[in-house]
């Protein structure tokens, strides 16, 4: 009963943000520089299709999303789990950690592609960064959230310090590193999309900047639009590689 | 935790800062690194003090403080206003919460060139990125606050004979204060580096344009001088804004 009033409202809300939209990219804006959605429906298929250069800079911004996320992972995990095994990780190295977590990565973007050039190793770079850090913050966090009452058991079952790990520790830990994947897919993507958007001479940087200085808003918001749905599809990922490896809380 | 252990942690850390500095030093005495990367640390010394004295700092600095003030205030009564309104109705809360979590998965940097075409590369463009990636932190944590609420709470008062004001006075607001308080702090951070963000893609003032604007020119003492400015900044604003924070939490 609940659930049916609460995707008609979901479903209205959606409507009439998806209307007032439409009026008024039709009606109150200047359609030189905003979209109706009808408008970016029409334009989707002729902004791509014709162009095999668009086309190879959001695969190529994808297989930099990947990679830049793959070394986020392995690092993150490897550094988080170092870090949170000691007490001496946690309090001397913690604290570095948390502060670089809490600084606004942009402002070093120029320098990244001062360092890194204008293509894809930039990206991958600062894409890497933006995804490290959450990754690293909830390994360790996983490490420490575990029930202290299973390690004295453990321990009063006589458990070594490797069994401990691969038998409370880890298991335990997946929820919490998952939640920072998560976070670190959003802002990995992040990071790439801002060296992209940062550089106008080649990839999506450079069409964003050649569809706005044209006028064709509609195909702006196609290409934005199209890598917004990219960003739902990576989560989603995410979050089903997450149901797969926590299966066995449900039974 | 010992002091001991604390003394111990305090002082591996502040030899970790020094290793720090040293190897920096080190590195550009050696010339080991291109000082176009990595600037020699007097270098960067005397580009700060240079930079402090100029009029082009104070006006950055007045354009940046201005951007982020006006959009952290439309992001604050936007994000509150959406999150009493949803986070006090579970029906409500149900419905679109997920709406709201979901579109904060997606970069919103995405989004900008939208922005840039809509409200030129001036403050306003800055201003609108940064209220609309504020508001979402803002919002997501007021409604947390008002669901967390405990009712057993809102039926004593109500049992008590509370009014409506009364008991919006003394059960949800002091309530919900410290979560709605943490997505506050959260969401300025947010608000800020989109500002900054915003200003480095694509601008002609403001410290994240100067930032960018001294990488395009290869200048990187003075790149690297306002990057620390805005590190230590942030670094400054995270002490205060966690000190009146906790006095916001304690009573």
């Amino acid at each position: 009963m609940f659930a049916r009033t609460e995707s008609k409202i979901r479903l209205a809300v959606l409507l009439a943000i998806l209307a007032s939209w439409e009026i008024v990219g039709r009606f109150l804006i200047d359609p030189a520089v905003f979209a109706p959605p009808s408008r970016v429906l029409v334009a989707w298929w002729p902004t791509f299709a014709g162009n095999p250069k668009l086309e190879s800079a959001l695969l190529t911004a994808i297989v930099e999303l990947v990679i830049a996320f793959a070394l986020a992972v392995a690092v993150g995990i490897a550094i988080g789990v170092a870090v949170g095994i000691s007490d001496f990780g946690r309090m001397t190295l913690f604290p570095f950690v948390l502060l670089a977590w809490g600084l606004p990565q942009v402002v070093f973007l120029p320098l990244v592609i001062l360092i890194f050039g204008i293509g894809p190793a930039s990206r991958i770079a600062f894409g890497f960064t933006h995804g490290v850090l959450p990754i690293i913050v909830n390994t360790v966090a996983g490490m420490r959230n575990v029930n202290p009452l299973y390690l004295a058991s453990a321990r009063a079952g006589g458990a070594s310090r490797s069994q401990i790990l691969r038998h409370i520790i880890f298991p335990n830990m997946v929820a919490t590193v998952f939640t920072g994947l998560r976070l670190a897919m959003t802002l990995t993507l992040l990071g790439v999309i801002l060296a992209e958007l940062f550089v106008s001479s080649n990839g999506i940087g450079s069409y964003t900047q050649l569809f706005a200085e044209t006028f064709k808003p509609a195909s702006l918001l196609s290409l934005v639009l199209t890598l917004a749905v990219m960003a739902v599809v990576f989560n989603e990922l995410v979050r089903l590689i997450e149901s797969r490896f926590t299966r066995w809380r449900q039974d | 935790m010992t002091t001991q252990a604390r003394i111990a942690a305090g002082t591996i850390q502040l030899a970790i800062v020094t290793a720090f500095f040293g190897l920096w030093t080190l590195l550009t005495q050696m010339h080991a690194i291109n000082p176009l990367f990595l600037p020699a640390l007097p270098t960067v010394g005397v580009a700060l003090a240079r930079l402090v004295v100029t009029p082009v700092f104070w006006s950055a600095v007045a354009v940046t403080a201005a951007t982020t003030a006006v959009a952290y205030v439309l992001a604050v009564v936007f994000g509150i206003g959406a999150g009493f309104v949803i986070g006090r109705s579970p029906v409500l809360t149900r419905a679109l919460e997920p709406v709201i979590s979901g579109v904060f998965a997606i970069p919103i940097a995405l989004f900008f060139p939208m922005f840039v075409i809509m409200f030129g590369i001036g403050p306003p463009s800055k201003i609108a990125f940064g209220a609309v990636y504020g508001f979402f932190p803002i919002a997501l944590n007021t409604i947390a606050a008002f669901t967390m609420v405990d009712p057993l709470f809102l039926r004593a008062a109500r049992s008590l004979g509370a009014s409506r004001a009364q008991i919006f006075r003394h059960v949800y607001f002091p309530g919900a204060l410290p979560v709605i308080v943490t997505g506050l702090r959260i969401g300025f951070f947010i608000c800020f580096a989109s500002v900054l963000g915003g200003e480095t893609l694509s601008s002609a003032s403001g410290v994240g344009h100067q930032i960018a604007r001294q990488g395009e020119l290869l200048n990187s003492g003075p790149m690297y001088a306002w990057i620390v400015i805005v590190l230590v900044a942030t670094i400054a604003m995270n002490l205060a804004l966690t000190g009146s924070m906790s006095r916001v939490r304690q009573d």
